[in-house]
């Protein structure tokens, strides 16, 4: 019993980061139908600024949780930016093309901005400081969660219960579902398309930095290629939750962090993949929809 | 820069007036030094052809051996094994005496065939691959470079004799090079009878969480781990393991053994082992090796170079203390007397894997590696 809730607990906080990252994703399809694959490096760019302005901190004497807050708060703008940009120059131009075109385009901009990081940055792993600070429970508890795990538990509880309250009763929110059901008749009503389309993409960047600056002090490292792997798993989340759908997110990337933990303790940690894309292979037969997505209806 | 040219062009003179020489003086030892030259491995080739040549200079200098010049016969195989069989055969042609090479392990063993019917003794300064001595398939094949499995039988021997575990979680990296290591450390574990593999288990590198893993290791009991891989997924299992209070000893391979190591660890690398080639930098013939090779070319020797440097050392004294370049003598003069070559004191042992060269264990201490004497 030990064993199996050290394992569920293990699942849970790699699936709430898998989670964080795959709001993104999914809010960015639940708008343009679009898979954003450069989503990953998006996490990726936020773990590497996030690790430069931690130096910066420390080297001007700030400590503890301020670091880790500021080194948030800059990642958050930075990566909003690159995903502002990002849009701006290899999405919108698509907008009225065949839907293969961006698709190949976002794959573009994620091996150009890997390849970026790596030029300017350097291929090594680099050391990322413990950002979350590091106190201890009580012994029953201690070998089961730290506090970087309960940290990231709350905040990706936090920030789906943010993101909710914000798309349910605020005006951009109003405006995103609109778009969502029908960009023609949103912009016929007047509601500036554009616009909401680049705040999704700001507010899912915004999530992946969060998620790249909890991974880099959770796990103490980080290179130019982890957003690759990152960006799988929390795609296979989306997809499998019902892309699209937040709430559908959340629980995809639980059931996917459950899965490999599980698999990884009763069976072997060498078949983690196997059975968490054989779960998606498994969900997709049986609702190919995710598992709480809706059936889309043919727009007539 | 330009005076480095200048010798350069110096040494290709010398270098051909060397290979005319022959003609004047026909009795030299003929040494053959085979390596990838060019191509994409070309930086582990040349400096073992560096060696060869600084070596052979040297001999020269004092008058050979046997009171016979040593000529060189440098042929690239590009680490290729249908170059090198190619390049076996026209070294044969040219009746070489001894060769040293090849380099990759694929090359040599397309190559060693060749030799072996042509009954020429060959040291590779660089293949590592278990079989090509323990097979017992190539008697004329000699090394100057420990063998892969002799890392992984360290690793289990120091885990089960001088840490005194029972209970040994075996974890790799599913690559090649991780895979191997802890394969033969779970082997050797087994054959040893001290202690039990409970446990033998790939991880994905690159994943984002370890701790599913470092649960299974306490939930089996293990008293210690035996990892093969590189130093990220190390750095990563060590962290989740202080984490999660899995306070237990963490043995890497050579993979593990570097300053990145220390860097992305950082204090909870401390303790931990790590098996990694033996200082050879302490041995008096290395220091002068390489301050000689420093003078001529600015440089740092590259990968290789020591083992090179020895294997060169190591056939031109057996054919001096064999007084021949007789098959036979030579077998015998390699395997029964010690010579002092820049990776220390060595013989060769029946199959040919040099004794006094191989792996020693490393444990961090005050964030260093200090060798566990």
């Amino acid at each position: 019993m030990d064993y199996f809730l050290e394992l569920f607990l293990s699942g849970l906080t790699r699936g709430s980061i898998y989670a964080l990252i795959a709001l993104g994703y999914t809010m960015v399809y639940g708008i343009i139908q679009l898979i954003n694959f450069a989503h990953g490096e998006v996490y990726m760019i936020g773990a590497f600024v996030a690790l430069v302005v931690a130096g910066a901190l420390t080297i001007y004497g700030f400590t503890g949780v301020s670091i880790l807050l500021l080194a948030a708060l800059v990642a958050a703008i930075y990566a909003a930016a690159y995903g502002y940009t990002l849009e701006r120059i290899a999405y919108r131009p698509l907008r009225g093309a065949p839907r293969l075109s961006p698709l190949i385009s976002a794959i573009g901009m994620s091996i150009f901005l890997q390849n970026y990081v790596l030029l300017a940055q350097t291929p090594d792993f680099l050391p990322f400081p413990a950002l979350i600070p590091d106190f201890d429970f009580m012994e029953p508890v201690a070998h089961i969660m730290g506090s970087a795990e309960l940290v990231i538990l709350l905040v990706t509880a936090l920030t789906m219960v943010v993101l909710t309250v914000l798309i349910k009763y605020t005006r951009i929110g109003k405006a995103m579902r609109a778009t969502q059901q029908d960009m023609t008749m949103a912009r016929l009503v007047g509601i500036n398309v554009d616009r909401v389309i680049s705040v999704t993409f700001v507010i899912g960047s915004v999530l992946a930095a969060i998620g790249g600056v909890l991974v880099g002090s959770y796990i103490g490292q980080i290179n130019f290629a982890i957003g690759f792997m990152a960006g799988v798993k929390a795609f296979t989340a989306a997809v499998l939750g019902g892309i699209g759908n937040i709430p559908g997110a959340v629980l995809g990337g639980l059931v996917l962090g459950l899965t490999e933990a599980f698999a990884a303790g009763y069976i072997s940690s060498a078949y983690e993949d196997v059975f968490a894309f054989g779960l998606l292979v498994l969900i997709l037969i049986l609702r190919p929809t995710g598992i709480l997505g809706k059936a889309v209806r043919q727009k007539v | 820069m330009k005076k480095m040219h200048l010798a350069s062009w110096l040494f290709a003179l010398g270098f051909t007036l060397l290979l005319s020489a022959p003609a004047l003086a026909a009795d030299t030892i003929k040494l053959g030094v085979a390596g990838p030259h060019s191509g994409d491995l070309a930086a582990y080739g040349i400096p073992t052809k560096d060696a060869a040549e600084m070596v052979a200079a040297e001999i020269n200098a004092k008058g050979g051996v046997l009171g016979r010049k040593v000529e060189l016969l440098i042929q690239d195989d590009q680490c290729k094994p249908e170059i090198a069989a190619n390049v076996a055969t026209k070294l044969v042609s040219q009746e070489v005496d001894v060769v040293v090479g090849h380099v990759c392990s694929g090359a040599t063993k397309a190559a060693l065939g060749i030799y072996k019917d042509a009954k020429v003794i060959v040291m590779s300064p660089s293949a590592t691959n278990p079989p090509l001595t323990k097979g017992g398939e190539y008697p004329n094949f000699y090394r100057t470079i420990a063998a892969d499995d002799d890392q992984g039988k360290l690793a289990a021997t120091f885990a089960t004799e001088k840490l005194g575990a029972k209970k040994i979680a075996v974890i790799h990296d599913k690559g090649d090079y991780g895979k191997g290591f802890a394969d033969f450390a779970k082997q050797f574990v087994e054959q040893g009878g001290k202690a039990k593999v409970v446990m033998y288990e790939g991880i994905t590198p690159g994943a984002m969480d370890y701790s599913a893993v470092v649960q299974k290791i306490r939930k089996e009991g293990a008293d210690a781990v035996i990892f093969g891989g590189y130093h990220p997924e190390a750095s990563k299992l060590i962290a989740q393991m202080k984490k999660k209070r899995v306070d237990i000893p963490f043995i890497g391979p050579d993979g593990v053994k570097g300053v990145g190591f220390l860097e992305i660890a950082r204090k909870d690398a401390e303790g931990v082992y790590a098996t990694g080639p033996m200082d050879v930098s302490k041995y008096e013939a290395n220091r002068k090796a390489r301050t000689a090779y420093q003078k001529a070319h600015g440089s740092e020797p590259g990968t290789f170079f020591d083992q090179g440097y020895a294997a060169v050392q190591a056939l031109l004294h057996a054919i001096e203390v064999a007084g021949s370049t007789d098959y036979e003598a030579l077998t015998k003069a390699l395997r029964s007397s010690y010579v002092e070559t820049t990776v220390g004191r060595i013989k060769f042992d029946q199959k040919g894997d040099a004794e006094g060269v191989g792996f020693a264990v490393y444990q961090v201490r005050n964030g260093e590696f200090v060798e566990v004497k």
